[in-house]
């Protein structure tokens, strides 16, 4: 009802934009449980239009971001013969997760202007803070190369797939050593690389059934904690030594 | 199969972590140790968070020696008043090793403190074992494995004399309490049980029967690796219950198959092979040092 009185009120409002985005989701969140292997989310939508199809090439950016934490990035040098860290940069905040997709090549949907008010490609969600390492740029690219190694920052261009103008489909893959926390999928739509418009949702991620328990239990009841694991250690270790001694009689 | 470890919160394969429990627990029947040393860099590799790991790994060790010290308790192999008197030097060492931890810590490269830590000792050790028991296995070929007789030295000459039956030996508590504080302070740096070094020492420094000393290492083990979980577990929150059962199931069957395989082997054929095995990590630890790393950059967690 309330999604109808503001669509409403935006018809009869002369329209800002005059495309717009809707959006669906496979999934609205991610249960995380003890067989977890990683989850793939589908991303579906229309754009809507009030007035004709407007001129200039059509562009969909899809981004998926986990949680941001900072990081520390160290680097190693030789000294005396052996490798050691010598410089560090502190990252201030970096996404645990970053997936971002795209209807074409991002040099054609995206200008650079608008990648840098809206923090669209990898590089401008990896912030630094004022360092006194001179060459701190490699810091945070090798963070970001490390951790596309490990498919926690993933690059799709072509990935988004629109059909006659107005629909468009992507799936993000979700890796295994995924970490909790609200998501956030941003849709953005371009025409001649200016972002026309943006929406927003959120995709929580979080730990279910045992996994939530035993998390939970670990930080709020460590004492206890502490002792459930040494008292299973114990009776595994008796049960095996038992069932030993009893096979060899 | 696939398992999510709540605490690591990392997907690993559950017959992989089965396996290498199985293996390390087999290596710590056999020798007396716990198999951290092995472990905890096993478990680094495949991705698992080194606080989590270090802090698992002495859980899972807790439940391999127990299981091995069982086995050995059936066959009267464990000097449970040696074992007592290197417990009570082991926490104290590991109550002041975790002192030094964090001095060095407050001073930054922890990291390689304990890697160099690790080269060191685990290259003189090995090195020394090596020698030693090759030359008692040359020994022993030639004159028919004629018993050698202990040397009577300085150490006998303490107070506070005390008879340890099972190890045959009546010497004074003082060197075994000093060997007790001195792996405490180590183990509690590298972040291990200690039998790799206790092992060596018990035989070389105590002059202990070859065949007590697997059994005993294991019996004070239990204490000091119990004491260093629940340390972990209460104030870094960094024991993952999962990877734990996991790496324990297959750690306590290997445990009591590596006991059978020990009492088999003769002395100096066990020791020669712990000093290989020893050699070889610290080979494999020295290269890291020595050799370019493909990657040379490496992430942690934010803030100093």
């Amino acid at each position: 009802m309330l999604r109808l009185m503001s669509l409403m009120l935006l018809l009869a409002l002369p329209a800002q934009a005059e495309e717009e985005i809707i959006l669906g989701l496979s999934q609205t969140e991610i249960d995380i449980t003890a067989t977890f292997v990683g989850s793939e989310i589908l991303l579906f939508g229309a754009i809507r239009r009030d007035a004709p199809v407007p001129d200039g090439n059509l562009g969909i950016i899809v981004t998926v971001a986990g949680p941001e934490t900072p990081v520390t990035v160290r680097r190693k040098e030789r000294r005396f013969g052996i490798w050691v860290n010598v410089d560090d940069v502190q990252i201030a905040a970096a996404p645990s997760f970053y997936a971002v997709a795209s209807s074409a090549d991002l040099s054609k949907v995206l200008r650079p202007s608008e990648d840098l008010i809206n923090r669209i490609t990898i590089p401008q969600v990896v912030r630094e803070v004022g360092t006194n390492v001179l060459d701190s740029q490699s810091f945070a690219r090798a963070l970001v190369r490390i951790r596309a190694g490990n498919d926690q920052y993933q690059r799709l261009e072509g990935a988004v797939a629109i059909s006659r103008d107005t629909l468009f489909q992507t799936r993000i893959q979700m890796p295994a050593n995924l970490t909790e926390g609200i998501y956030l999928a941003r849709i953005f739509l371009t025409r001649d690389g200016d972002v026309v418009d943006e929406y927003v949702t959120s995709i929580p991620v979080k730990k279910v059934g045992m996994e939530r328990w035993l998390y939970n239990l670990a930080h709020e009841n460590a004492f206890l904690y502490g002792l459930m694991s040494l008292a299973i250690a114990i009776a595994a270790g008796w049960s095996a030594s038992a069932v030993f001694g009893f096979l060899r009689r | 199969m696939q398992i999510y470890l709540p605490i690591a919160e990392v997907s690993v394969n559950a017959f992989l972590l089965l396996g290498l429990g199985g293996i390390v627990g087999i290596l710590s029947g056999m020798f007396g140790v716990g198999g951290g040393f092995l472990m905890t860099p096993l478990l680094f590799f495949i991705g698992i968070p080194p606080a989590v790991a270090v802090a698992t790994e002495a859980n899972q060790i807790v439940a391999s020696s127990f299981s091995g010290v069982l086995a050995h308790l059936k066959r009267k192999t464990v000097d449970l008043r040696m074992g007592t008197v290197l417990l009570i030097g082991g926490l104290a060492g590991a109550a002041l090793g975790v002192i030094v931890f964090n001095y060095l810590r407050s001073l930054g490269q922890v990291d390689l403190l304990v890697k160099l830590c690790y080269v060191v000792f685990l290259g003189i050790i090995g090195a020394l074992m090596f020698i030693e028991s090759l030359n008692a296995i040359r020994k022993s070929k030639k004159s028919g494995g004629r018993p050698t007789r202990r040397k009577h030295t300085w150490l006998h000459n303490l107070p506070f004399k005390v008879k340890f039956r099972v190890s045959g030996l009546y010497i004074s508590v003082i060197p075994p309490l000093i060997v007790g504080v001195l792996v405490g302070i180590l183990a509690a740096i590298m972040g291990v049980g200690g039998g790799f070094i206790m092992v060596p020492a018990m035989i070389y420094l105590l002059g202990m029967p070859t065949k007590v000393v697997v059994g005993t290492s294991l019996f004070q083990i239990i204490f000091v690796t119990a004491f260093t979980t629940m340390l972990h577990a209460t104030t870094n929150f960094t024991v993952d219950i999962v990877l734990a059962v996991l790496l324990l199931v297959g750690g306590v069957i290997g445990a009591q198959i590596g006991t059978r395989i020990g009492v088999k082997m003769k002395a100096e054929q066990l020791r020669i092979w712990l000093a290989i095995m020893v050699l070889a990590v610290c080979f494999k630890l020295g290269l890291d040092l020595l050799i370019q790393p493909i990657e040379l950059y490496s992430l942690g967690e934010g803030g100093h």
